[in-house]
């Protein structure tokens, strides 16, 4: 019983990490039809930044400055490297994108020496809190809130102030909204930066359940969170934290499974798995919108 | 026909290449005293032979990105599938056991090789013989297990539209990943260790009684094998079937309109690239003379698909150029970034290592910014274009 307590909390915890990056994918696509292949990797800079931030400074300044950091390379990967690209087909896009992954991995091989680096422990976050007889860290108790709390700041956002209309305008019609008068690129830069913020975030309340970061710990998560916005359907806010907890828990549950069946090798299969098997049934998602091709 | 004589110049073309490759591997025995660039173990044999071998794949994966349209990331998938199915048909039956001793042994208790000596002898020509049909019949077999579940799979992800394509195909290669390191299917794949023993590049080499290498063929196997493959691929972009391909890349719809059958014709192209890219990770196992499921992850399929970029999307020469090219920045030329270096007392800031492919990245970021078209665009080197040159002239 205790156990299976502490795996449905570690997957709750793991689901809230991935929906934080899950929103940066769902508003990206929602916006501009691109899969942001190096979203995964900024997510990993922030950790990385973290460590090197808090090894120079006091934990109070260096995170916030990690956040404002990873908003500000969200913002300039937008515009070098997918802002020229915008009249190009979808796919140079995309490999724009798949092309700053690599080179985010490679810089971070070279900054780093390929070492894997240990997380900062953060006074709070990283204390173990005694909940119905299992031993757990706080992150893992206080993610979930933490996400809901963004999660509903975001919803206002997005539903209330005109940045949101803005940005559902976008979403929905690309050339209409330009003729209307909304500054597209604000528009775009204005996503970009949510999502870094919130993967900055994520950043911080997954690696402090880490053992270390390597230059490939972000492509998986970043993959799987991609996974869950498509489950939501993509564009969908409510439909991508959804998403991201159910991988989370069932992601947690096949790794607790007894190691007899030796089946943890399929945590990251089951989630990609998943994806398939959407897209072949459903692939509008959970609260996505069929689209229609006209010709 | 008037088309056919097109491919005379061609084939002399590849002819010639693959003699060069011969004459370029046994310069350094036929005349002593040559630079060391020559020497068997220089940097610039392992760049041909890795360059061969994923010009295969770069081209594998154009004639599915760039000539059907159909926007793949599984082509690691594939070529895991075709490095294993290769490496556990021909590990010869009494280096089983050794390798795979975990596992008390492996499932298939046979090797192709192995059955071929016992028809035709071990030792001498004989040997060689059934090691040259052995490699090809699990050469062959590679591509036909990666085309075989390239069928499979394409049922239901073909459907899907571009990106959906790209991430469904990148998913079912890390299944495939996860499959391959799977404990319980250790007999057969050996877990998530390594697979060696088997032929590899320099199984090829002729040797004589006491085991000297007397004529090299080792880059030369490669060359030969992806050349014959290619020049199937540009046999089939050249046919109905190519064109249909191209079709359906230019306009999905208006191909339907005119009577290609638009599912027949993407699974084919699928199967088929993804048989050559099996072919291809066979390659891969012999020229890095092991199988691991842990080598093939995506961020190969990205390094493969940015050779494709740079080469062109839509171009066969392009992708074969721009592959070696890569490689040899990446293996060779700019090695030299991630060693320090000193002149005197000053120390060149910034080269440690990693820096290489730091430069490496920033220059492809480069290209596919500012140069989407690549080398070559979707244009081809040919015969006939050297001579519209000349004429111009």
């Amino acid at each position: 019983m205790e156990y299976v307590i502490s795996v449905l909390l570690s997957g709750v915890s793991v689901g809230g990490q991935y929906a934080l990056i899950a929103i940066g994918y769902t508003l990206v696509y929602g916006i501009l039809r691109l899969i942001n292949f190096a979203h995964g990797d900024v997510f990993m800079v922030a950790g990385l930044m973290g460590i090197y931030l808090t090894a120079s400074l006091p934990i109070s300044l260096s995170l916030p400055l990690v956040i404002i950091l990873t908003v500000v390379l969200g913002f300039t990967i937008e515009r070098v490297a997918y802002k020229p690209l915008r009249e190009a087909p979808r796919m140079s896009v995309m490999i724009s994108a798949i092309g700053v992954s690599y080179l985010l991995q490679n810089t971070a091989t070279y900054v780093t020496g390929g070492q894997p680096m240990t997380y900062p422990s953060i006074p709070f976050l990283s204390g173990t809190v005694n909940l119905a007889g299992t031993q757990t860290k706080w992150v893992v108790i206080i993610t979930p809130f933490l996400v809901l709390g963004l999660v509903l700041a975001l919803s206002v956002l997005i539903n209330k102030t005109k940045v949101g209309m803005a940005m559902r305008a976008v979403s929905k019609d690309f050339e209409t909204s330009r003729l209307m008068g909304i500054r597209i690129n604000s528009v775009i830069s204005v996503t970009f930066i949510i999502g870094s913020a919130l993967a900055a975030v994520g950043s911080i309340l997954f690696f402090t359940n880490y053992p270390a970061i390597t230059p490939m710990s972000g492509a998986m998560p970043g993959l799987k969170a991609f996974v869950a916005a498509v489950f939501g359907g993509i564009g969908s806010i409510p439909g991508a934290v959804i998403g991201a907890f159910l991988i989370g828990i069932c992601e947690t549950i096949i790794k607790g499974l007894p190691s007899s069946w030796d089946v943890s090798v399929f945590s990251d299969a089951f989630t990609f798995a998943l994806l398939i098997v959407i897209l072949v049934f459903k692939p509008q998602g959970l609260f996505g919108e069929a689209a229609t091709d006209k010709v | 026909m008037k088309k056919s004589k097109n491919y005379i110049p061609a084939l002399t073309g590849i002819t010639a290449l693959l003699l060069f490759v011969v004459l370029l591997e046994n310069i350094s025995s036929i005349i002593p005293g040559l630079p060391s660039v020559f020497d068997p173990t220089s940097p610039l044999f392992t760049v041909l032979k890795k360059a061969a071998v994923y010009s295969l794949v770069a081209v594998s994966m154009n004639l599915l990105n760039g000539f059907t349209g159909l926007f793949s990331l599984g082509q690691a998938g594939f070529m895991l599938l075709g490095a294993y199915t290769y490496a556990i048909l021909t590990v010869p039956a009494a280096q089983k056991d050794q390798v795979y001793y975990l596992f008390g042994g492996c499932a298939f208790d046979f090797s192709i090789v192995d059955m071929f000596e016992g028809i035709f002898g071990s030792g001498g020509a004989g040997g060689a013989f059934s090691m040259i049909l052995g490699v090809l019949i699990a050469l062959i077999l590679a591509g036909c297990v990666a085309g075989f579940f390239a069928f499979l799979i394409g049922f239901p992800v073909l459907r899907l539209k571009s990106d959906y394509l790209a991430i469904a195909t990148l998913g079912f290669a890390e299944i495939l990943r996860a499959i391959f390191q799977w404990q319980k299917l250790g007999p057969i794949t050996n877990g998530a260790n390594m697979i060696k023993g088997f032929p590899t590049f320099s199984s090829f080499n002729i040797t004589d009684a006491s085991g000297n290498v007397i004529v090299r063929l080792s880059t030369f196997v490669p060359f030969l094998i992806t050349s014959l493959c290619i020049l199937l691929i540009v046999l089939l972009i050249h046919s109905s079937y190519g064109r249909a391909f191209m079709a359906i890349r230019d306009d999905e719809v208006a191909a339907e309109a005119m009577g290609v059958a638009l599912f027949r014709h993407k699974t084919l192209s699928f199967v088929i690239s993804s048989f050559f890219a099996g072919v291809g990770g066979a390659l891969f196992a012999m020229y890095v003379a092991n199988a691991q499921a842990k080598a093939f992850t995506s961020t190969m399929t990205y390094e493969i698909l940015l050779i494709v970029v740079i080469g062109g999307i839509g171009s066969v020469s392009g992708s074969v150029l721009a592959t070696f090219l890569y490689v040899a920045c990446s293996e060779w030329w700019l090695r030299f970034l991630d060693s320090e270096l000193y002149f005197g007392n000053f120390k060149v800031p910034l080269l440690r290592n990693g820096f290489r492919m730091v430069v490496f990245s920033v220059v492809i970021m480069i290209i596919v910014l500012f140069f989407s078209q690549g080398i070559m665009g979707n244009r081809e080197i040919s015969f006939k274009a050297f001579r519209k040159g000349k004429n111009k002239q």
